[in-house]
């Protein structure tokens, strides 16, 4: 009977919710705090950030040596 | 003798099937209520808490969603961009095309570095993957199977399976024969990855489900029932000790999931149209996506909300894949216009357009120490760009 199956999938639908309710959240200014300091803590170890010096970054085209 | 007759006292529709019959008159918590027979039976049957109806349930939904916005709506006290305000601007990056990789026959539809940081796997619309070395563009191995979508050494493919092909460096090992199946869904596998122990494979599928899998025994150990369409793409949290992963799909929800107990943690609904792909920020705390809506969105897991949308007006074509660079500061998103845009996470503004396909970009990969990205694209290339 479709109310039934109706009925069964609001219920399901009304549980998701109750759960997704009661989960602890954080001001979005604390969680916003905390991704930047994230940035900032590994920003130097970020070498497509930073940019690597053709020596150490194995893409970067090396310079040539030539003979004179 | 038990004769019983029941004389109904009152006649008219059910409050539950709306039905014209004789009603039971009955009293919940001194509340009359009008059911038919038939729909007493099914309330007692179905456990429904006393005076549950499809009315009362709709009514709940509808207010849990409100009390869900304005719990949310509370902590909304300031924007991602507003608090980085202080930090400052990026001077201009350059990252140039590196490396040209020609080989494919078809569309690139997918691409993977391997952990040694320097092979990546790419698997095309010709039915082949190909093992490149990135440094010295040898085609490492070629791998002929219906591939289309692979993440890792696991290859999906239009067949719904999803198989695992263990890689060597020995040359002369036929990889096509050791592939083993490991995934079965009823529909499409669209996205894989392993999970932390290797052990385990997590796929996401057309069907609408995600599934955890054995991959020694090929046995379905978990399944994830939420998404109401096709879901796109999935990744694993970074954290060691994760035990949750994100999947994002053409209901445009991108859900996060407990893998031990397959329910539904959090749920992101957003986006407004399909999801194409959904990548976590280094940190585990929060994830991206990218969407046929010609936009990326970042959310917060602790704050349980979007804390930026990265649009432009010019930007008008759908984003098919997402990447964060190692610190978390710059996404990278292939668009189908043929660019990858470079976004700064924190400000909301765009760095950089980077220039070079010539056609729909379908994949972009940092790689695993973070010293180039990769992108594959609908013209039969893939690039890296350093």
């Amino acid at each position: 009977m479709s109310s039934s199956s109706s009925i069964v999938a609001m219920k399901k639908v009304v549980q998701q919710l109750r759960f997704e309710a009661s989960i602890n959240r954080v001001k979005v200014s604390q969680a916003a705090a905390e991704l930047q300091q994230f940035c900032m803590n590994n920003a130097t170890q970020d070498p497509l950030l930073t940019g690597m010096s053709s020596s150490t970054n194995p893409f970067r085209p090396q310079k040539v040596c030539s003979f004179l | 003798m038990c004769d019983q007759t029941f004389m109904a006292a009152t006649f008219g529709p059910c409050d539950s099937c709306g039905k014209a019959s004789p009603l039971m008159n009955i009293y919940i918590k001194s509340e009359a209520i009008n059911y038919c027979s038939f729909c007493v039976e099914m309330m007692a049957c179905q456990q429904l808490q006393k005076g549950e109806t499809l009315q009362s349930l709709k009514k709940e939904s509808d207010s849990l969603k409100k009390k869900l916005e304005e719990e949310r709506g509370k902590l909304n006290d300031v924007e991602l961009h507003q608090v980085a305000e202080k930090v400052e601007v990026l001077s201009s990056l350059s990252i140039k095309t590196r490396r040209v990789l020609k080989g494919h026959g078809n569309k690139v539809l997918c691409v993977d570095w391997c952990k040694d940081k320097r092979r990546l796997v790419s698997s095309s619309q010709d039915g082949k993957a190909i093992v490149w070395d990135a440094f010295t563009l040898n085609k490492v191995s070629e791998i002929s199977l219906s591939v289309f979508y692979f993440d890792s050494n696991a290859q999906n493919g239009l067949d719904n399976k999803c198989s695992v092909v263990p890689l060597s460096l020995d040359k002369n090992e036929n990889l096509a024969a050791k592939k083993k199946s490991v995934a079965m869904h009823t529909n499409y596998v669209s996205g894989c990855t392993f999970t932390n122990s290797d052990m385990q494979l997590l796929t996401s599928s057309g069907d609408g489900t995600c599934a955890l899998w054995d991959v020694e025994s090929g046995q379905l150990l978990q399944s994830f029932h939420g998404h109401t369409a096709d879901v796109l793409s999935l990744d694993l949290a970074p954290s060691e000790t994760g035990n949750t992963f994100v999947s994002g799909g053409c209901d445009m929800k991108a859900n996060v999931w407990d893998m031990r107990s397959g329910q539904n943690i959090q749920s992101f609904e957003s986006h407004e149209s399909d999801i194409n792909c959904v990548r976590y920020y280094p940190s585990g705390d929060a994830f991206a996506s990218a969407s046929d809506d010609a936009t990326c969105r970042f959310y917060d897991l602790r704050a349980d909300r979007e804390v930026a949308v990265y649009q432009k007006d010019s930007v008008i074509f759908g984003a098919s894949s997402v990447d964060f660079s190692l610190s978390g500061r710059l996404l990278f998103a292939g668009y189908n216009d043929y660019t990858i845009n470079v976004w700064d996470v924190l400000k909301g503004t765009r760095v950089s357009i980077l220039f070079g396909h010539e056609n729909r970009v379908s994949r972009v990969r940092v790689s695993p120490d973070g010293t180039a990205l990769c992108s594959a694209s609908w013209d039969n290339t893939l690039r890296i760009w350093a």
